[in-house]
């Protein structure tokens, strides 16, 4: 299973493609079939002109990052694992506008 | 230190500009991300894991308490009141949005900074020892050299798409602090049998995947000849250098395959040509012009011994993060960006602002961040150290560690940079933390610890005495231990001892090696000195035994 993922071009943050937009939670991330992925990708690769960029297939278990790049995908998605920034904010990167 | 001229200022106010028009047109959809990712580039704009990251030049790692202060204003103002200082003498914000941009870009242009050339294939921001002007075995002040090719440098037309990145490094002490053999260029100030100033040019060393240790291809090179110089070595580069594979494309891999001998033959060939119309000769008024920027240091009011107060941590702060100065009554003050389980080089708001504040009461408002992720106040009063130092513990910059195993350098890692495989940060802290309960830090004296979180060294590994690299197997975090590297006058490169270990073995892998060290050594002998004589078996027994 895939899902789309990309970041904001205003800011940069991480957010995921709903299949009519997109989101900074991934719960609300489209879940694709694999044969489905490339072309849900081409209609998400529009947005680049003015909303984000480099969107990109991300395997997928359910609504969380799974395969080979599980990790660098759940800290895209989580910020941080450490820091300054987490812990002495208790900011959740990737969250806050 | 330097003041921006007309020239200076009017072409930082234009590349703003420039750029608030750039980001306006990709915000609009008037340039594609292809064609607005090489001009982002160019003003210090990445996008890594999270969010933009923006990589601010400190030239040479020189900073006034006033651009120091805005610094912190940026942090606080427009990222998440951090900054973080890298091992390149920058700073780099890793939460900024690329709508607020150009705005930090003129914060930073009204008190003479930029992000210029901190990306790209051009000559990037040129570093140097960060005791320059201060250090006791100073030959010459690096930084005059520094500026002037600062100046050559910024917006070369023929240097600015080079086939990749170009690092220039310059010391002017005895002790290389600067790295210069790790480096795309190195320039040692050094004297010649009549006296005279001139450099000795280290051309083709590097690190990231392929790391290498620059050979010496000019032993003495007049200071007036400097640009002539460079501008031949560059030639010779920008001509050969591979630009079909970015693996191949960095001088040290044409030095390595010319040879070093035919790689010099060819640069002193263009050096003859350019030499001979002396139009890149430097005039010795503009070169007396660029120092005069760069006075000789301040004089102590007192040179008479200061009676220091017997507070047994201020004793420890003193020996460890207090360092000789070329003036009697002066002493340069290593502020340590590495307390216990933090993270390596980042800085609050509010301490940025604290430690301009002290640059401008003690420091004779002056700042340098050093390759080590550490700040530094070059010229401090004897009689000043114990209210600085009550000063900075007061923020929490009085770690007692500098150049000690517990002053790790990191780079930022899999936790923010897109690059990277592996995390550092958390490795730091934990070898930071573990090591610091072992009680084993003033035994083991000088060590040096750099972690990367993947094969561009961005946290120097290579040449650490004993390195950390962060790989990726199969999608798990996994870690290379190297052993023997070196940046100073003994340059070398760390060789890696054996299979990765997963994250969570490498602080004790860390403290065994070290306990072997301390089994094996000789009196009075460096751990670098140790395993050169005895070799890396000890130590590879140590941090495999538990396996």
């Amino acid at each position: 299973m895939k899902m789309i993922s990309s970041n904001k071009l205003t800011d940069g943050r991480v957010i995921f493609w709903t299949g009519a937009g997109w989101s900074a939670d991934m719960k609300d991330g489209k879940v694709l079939e694999d044969d489905a992925a490339d072309a849900e990708l081409e209609a998400a690769l529009k947005d680049e002109a003015t909303e984000v960029v480099g969107p990109y297939l991300i395997a997928v278990d359910g609504h969380d990052p799974a395969g080979r790049e599980r990790l660098r995908e759940t800290i895209r998605l989580t910020g941080p694992t450490t820091g300054s920034t987490k812990y002495v904010h208790g900011i959740k990167p990737g969250t806050e506008a | 230190m330097y003041q921006y001229d007309e020239y200076d200022a009017t072409l930082v106010r234009e590349r703003v500009e420039q750029f608030r028009h750039q980001v306006d047109r990709r915000l609009t959809g008037r340039l594609t991300e292809d064609q607005f990712k090489p001009l982002r580039l160019m003003n210090g704009v990445y996008l890594q894991l999270h969010a933009y990251m923006l990589r601010v030049a400190i030239p040479y790692g020189v900073l006034s308490g006033k651009q120091m202060r805005t610094l912190g204003h940026i942090a606080r103002r427009y990222d998440r009141n951090y900054g973080h200082f890298t091992t390149r003498q920058n700073i780099q914000y890793n939460w900024p949005a690329l709508v607020d941009i150009p705005d930090i870009l003129g914060q930073l242009a009204d008190v003479e900074m930029h992000a210029i050339q901190t990306s790209g294939n051009c000559i990037r921001n040129v570093t140097s020892d960060p005791y320059a002007g201060a250090a006791a075995d100073e030959i010459e002040d690096p930084r005059p050299w520094c500026e002037i090719i600062r100046q050559w440098s910024t917006f070369h037309p023929e240097f600015s798409f080079l086939p990749r990145k170009f690092k220039i490094a310059v010391t002017g002490a005895a002790e290389d602090r600067a790295a210069i053999r790790a480096h795309d260029i190195g320039l040692k100030v050094v004297k010649n049998d009549a006296g005279e100033t001139g450099f000795a040019v280290f051309p083709g060393g590097g690190q990231g995947r392929t790391p290498r240790i620059a050979p010496l291809i000019r032993e003495f090179l007049p200071v007036q000849e400097l640009l002539a110089y460079l501008t031949a070595i560059l030639r010779v580069y920008n001509l050969h250098g591979r630009r079909d594979n970015m693996y191949k494309a960095r001088i040290k891999i044409l030095v390595e395959s010319l040879g070093a001998d035919e790689f010099r033959r060819q640069v002193e060939e263009e050096y003859e040509k350019i030499a001979a119309d002396g139009s890149l000769a430097l005039p010795d008024e503009e070169i007396e012009r660029i120092r005069g920027f760069f006075p000789p240091p301040p004089q102590a009011e007192s040179a008479e011994p200061v009676q220091f107060s017997d507070d047994a941590d201020f004793a420890l702060w003193r020996k460890h993060n207090v360092r000789p100065h070329k003036v009697a009554g002066l002493k340069s003050v290593v502020i340590s960006l590495k307390p216990i389980g933090g993270t390596p080089g980042d800085a609050t708001s509010e301490q940025m602002e604290a430690v301009a504040d002290l640059a401008e009461q003690y420091g004779f408002d002056e700042v340098r961040v050093t390759m080590e992720q550490n700040l530094i106040l070059p010229h401090v009063r004897e009689a000043d150290l114990e209210a600085v130092w009550r000063a900075l513990a007061d923020i929490g910059f009085a770690t007692p560690n500098a150049y000690t195993a517990t002053d790790i350098v990191a780079c930022p890692g899999l936790d923010y940079c897109s690059l990277a495989n592996a995390r550092s940060i958390p490795i730091s802290q934990e070898i930071s933390t573990r090591l610091d309960k072992s009680g084993l830090i003033e035994d083991v004296g000088d060590v040096t610890i750099k972690i990367s979180g993947c094969i561009n060294a961005c946290g120097h590994h290579h040449i650490a005495h004993i390195g950390v690299l962060g790989v990726d197997k199969k999608g798990e975090e996994f870690y290379q231990i190297t052993l023997g590297g070196s940046h100073s006058d003994d340059a070398d490169i760390g060789s890696i001892v054996g299979k990765g270990l997963p994250g969570e073995d490498v602080p004790a892998a860390i403290e065994r090696i070290l306990r072997a060290y301390l089994a094996t050594r000789s009196d009075g002998e460096r751990f670098l000195d140790t395993l050169r004589r005895v070799g890396e078996e000890p130590f590879k027994e140590a941090i495999y035994e538990a396996a």
